[in-house]
């Protein structure tokens, strides 16, 4: 073989690898989304059926009209609320920690220490609490908490994201006459534009994805679509169709935002920020 | 820990005043301090006259050229430079009309688009100082900003910047380390030492008449030389003084000096005395307050216009800056003049120049 034969079959061979992997990744999501348009016989049906003979959206149809897809929407907006809260809020904290020193060295490590509480070890209190406010099964108790769990975790990382910022940036703009809110709006957040979106990425997936939480402070009003799932497993039989549907309807924000934050998730913008 | 302690300073409107120090002497620190980006714990701050002590930065009217730039990534060069006239509601067409002037007076104008990634290290800092200029402060700071360029794009900023200062005719204080950059800018210079002014004046002032042993070897490169001596009488027994070396040479003092030192007679001192004041001695009588010392050669460095030679005076190696053909080869020995009119005296006990 020749130079040049070689390095075209090594070029074919990893092809054929990455090829692989990936289909051993997205074979779970194909299959999801293929069970959704399936009709009942074709789910059970064995061998299986690989593309079912008619797309059929019977299963959405269903979903939407006994209400059971409102369940997305309160996961949207409980999500979507929290995750705009805990990112303001928590990120004014992370600045104050970072450029004020506020709790000295030990208050930040206080802060990333609450995140490593295990969830169950205080849902129980929480739920108890709830009852007492009478915060069960509302948007408000809700939001309430995936903001409160969300916080840490945004202050940790905006911390660190404003920590990497050149503080001469900051101070130029305080002689050039801005206050502290106007270098905070003009400086800090473009310069740590995909920090802010990374951690609002994670911190609305947190938030979309949480199960436990949902389950008991939430009862018929705002159950979210990660318990609107469980109520399709039934003594007798599992409803595959509207398991599958309702999971891709899950599904399909996250893609979204993933898809429309990609840029900021891999860019990093404060390159040649500050020479030297 | 103060950074700073006990600084009485005044400094003129209109003036180029340089803060000049090593690094850790806190000259960027009193210029912060002026600035308001650090708080001070005791003593007052005035600006035209205002007390500033509890203004923030931005009410103080100053503009400040960092040694980093501090420009902003995603903002255009244009951007950058408006970006304090932006702060306090400039009109749009008086914005454009200043930046555009700036951009002209620094040679910008074809980048006023580009990011500043997209330009080099004497670009940016050109940028960094259009922004201040266009600011029209009443005080103006920079804080290092020549660190960061090579060589030969310092040497022409500096003429840059001390152009635009007489253009302007603004207040500048002006942070470095470099005392030659002090010395060519400044009309006044402020030698800082651990937090203290050590001495401040006009360039020459300093560098002519320095107080202590410090400024003398921080002025003038290459630097002061400093000779351990003996302050004794003059061999003829009279009212002569003359400093003997290590090695039992003697170089006497002028007549002139002599009531000056007198007290001094019979104690150690150290000679100091700049290179260009040790020159090849010329046949024959010298002048007055030139005196003879033989040397030999231990090291050559010629530069073009001057050759710098290190000869040993006593004990000590010192560097003569003689013409460019003076300086014989290495092991020779050869007559230096030196200007006794010209060298300076220290105490070794305090360092303080008598």
């Amino acid at each position: 073989m020749t130079l040049r034969q070689r390095r075209r079959l090594r070029l074919a061979l990893r092809w054929v690898a990455a090829l692989l992997v990936t289909a051993v990744f997205v074979f779970p999501i194909y299959w999801l989304f293929m069970m959704s348009f399936k009709r009942a016989d074709e789910i059970y049906a064995y061998p299986p059926v690989w593309w079912p003979a008619n797309l059929q959206l019977d299963t959405y149809r269903v979903l939407f009209k006994d209400g059971d897809a409102k369940a997305v929407w309160n996961s949207l907006v409980t999500a979507s609320v929290s995750t705009v809260a805990a990112m303001f809020l928590g990120t004014l904290c992370a600045y104050s920690l970072a450029r004020f020193r506020t709790g000295g060295s030990t208050l930040a490590n206080w802060i990333i220490s609450q995140r490593m509480v295990p969830p169950i070890a205080v849902v129980f209190p929480i739920f108890l609490l709830y009852v007492w406010f009478r915060w069960v099964d509302t948007y408000f108790g809700l939001i309430l908490l995936y903001t409160a769990f969300n916080l840490p975790y945004v202050i940790w990382m905006m911390r660190g994201y404003i920590l990497d910022i050149p503080i001469a940036l900051e101070q130029a703009a305080l002689v050039d006459g801005y206050s502290r809110w106007q270098v905070l709006w003009k400086v800090v957040f473009p310069m740590c534009r995909a920090g802010l979106f990374a951690t609002a990425v994670f911190t609305f997936v947190f938030a979309w994805n949480d199960f436990l939480f949902a389950l008991v402070l939430t009862r018929t009003e705002v159950t979210t679509y990660t318990v609107q799932v469980t109520h399709y497993f039934g003594g007798q039989s599992n409803f595959w169709g509207k398991i599958s549907a309702m999971s891709v309807l899950g599904t399909l924000p996250i893609f979204i935002v993933v898809g429309f934050m990609q840029r900021y998730l891999v860019r990093g913008i404060s390159l040649g920020a500050v020479k030297g | 820990m103060h950074a700073v302690r006990g600084i009485d300073l005044e400094i003129p409107a209109g003036e180029f005043t340089a803060l000049v120090g090593q690094s850790g002497c806190g000259k960027s620190t009193l210029l912060r301090c002026i600035a308001g980006l650090e708080d001070i714990d005791a003593g007052d701050i005035t600006i035209g006259g205002e007390l500033v002590n509890d203004l923030a930065p931005r009410e103080r009217d100053i503009a400040m050229v960092f040694q980093n730039y501090a420009l902003y990534p995603y903002m255009t060069v244009y951007d950058n430079i408006a970006f304090g006239l932006r702060a306090r509601k400039t009109a749009q067409a008086e914005i454009d009309s200043k930046v555009q002037a700036a951009a002209k007076m620094l040679a910008i104008a074809h980048l006023l688009t580009r990011h500043p990634r997209q330009l080099s290290g004497g670009q940016l800092q050109r940028v960094a100082i259009g922004r201040a200029i266009v600011r029209n402060a009443r005080l103006y700071l920079f804080d290092e900003p020549l660190s960061n360029l090579d060589a030969q794009l310092r040497d022409e900023m500096r003429g840059e910047i001390k152009r635009l200062h007489q253009e302007l005719g603004k207040t500048m204080i002006y942070v470095t380390h470099d005392q030659i950059e002090a010395m060519t800018m400044a009309d006044r210079i402020v030698l800082m030492r651990d937090g203290r002014v050590e001495q401040q004046g006009a360039p020459l002032d300093l560098y002519e008449r320095p107080a202590t042993r410090y400024v003398a070897g921080f002025l003038g490169s290459p630097a002061m030389n400093f000779v351990e001596t003996q302050l004794i009488g003059a061999s003829d027994g009279g009212a002569g003084l003359a400093l003997r070396l290590a090695d039992g040479g003697l170089l006497g003092l002028p007549g002139a000096q002599a009531a000056r030192y007198a007290p001094y007679r019979d104690r150690a001192l150290i000679l100091g005395v700049r290179p260009e004041h040790l020159s090849r001695a010329p046949g024959g009588a010298l002048r007055a307050g030139l005196v003879r010392q033989s040397a030999t050669i231990a090291l050559v460095q010629p530069t073009g216009s001057r050759t710098f030679a290190t000869v040993m005076l006593g004990d000590t190696a010192a560097v003569a800056e003689l013409q460019a053909h003076d300086a014989a080869r290495v092991h020779e020995s050869i007559d230096l003049a030196i200007d006794m009119n010209r060298v300076i005296l220290i105490d070794p006990q305090t360092d303080q120049v008598i």
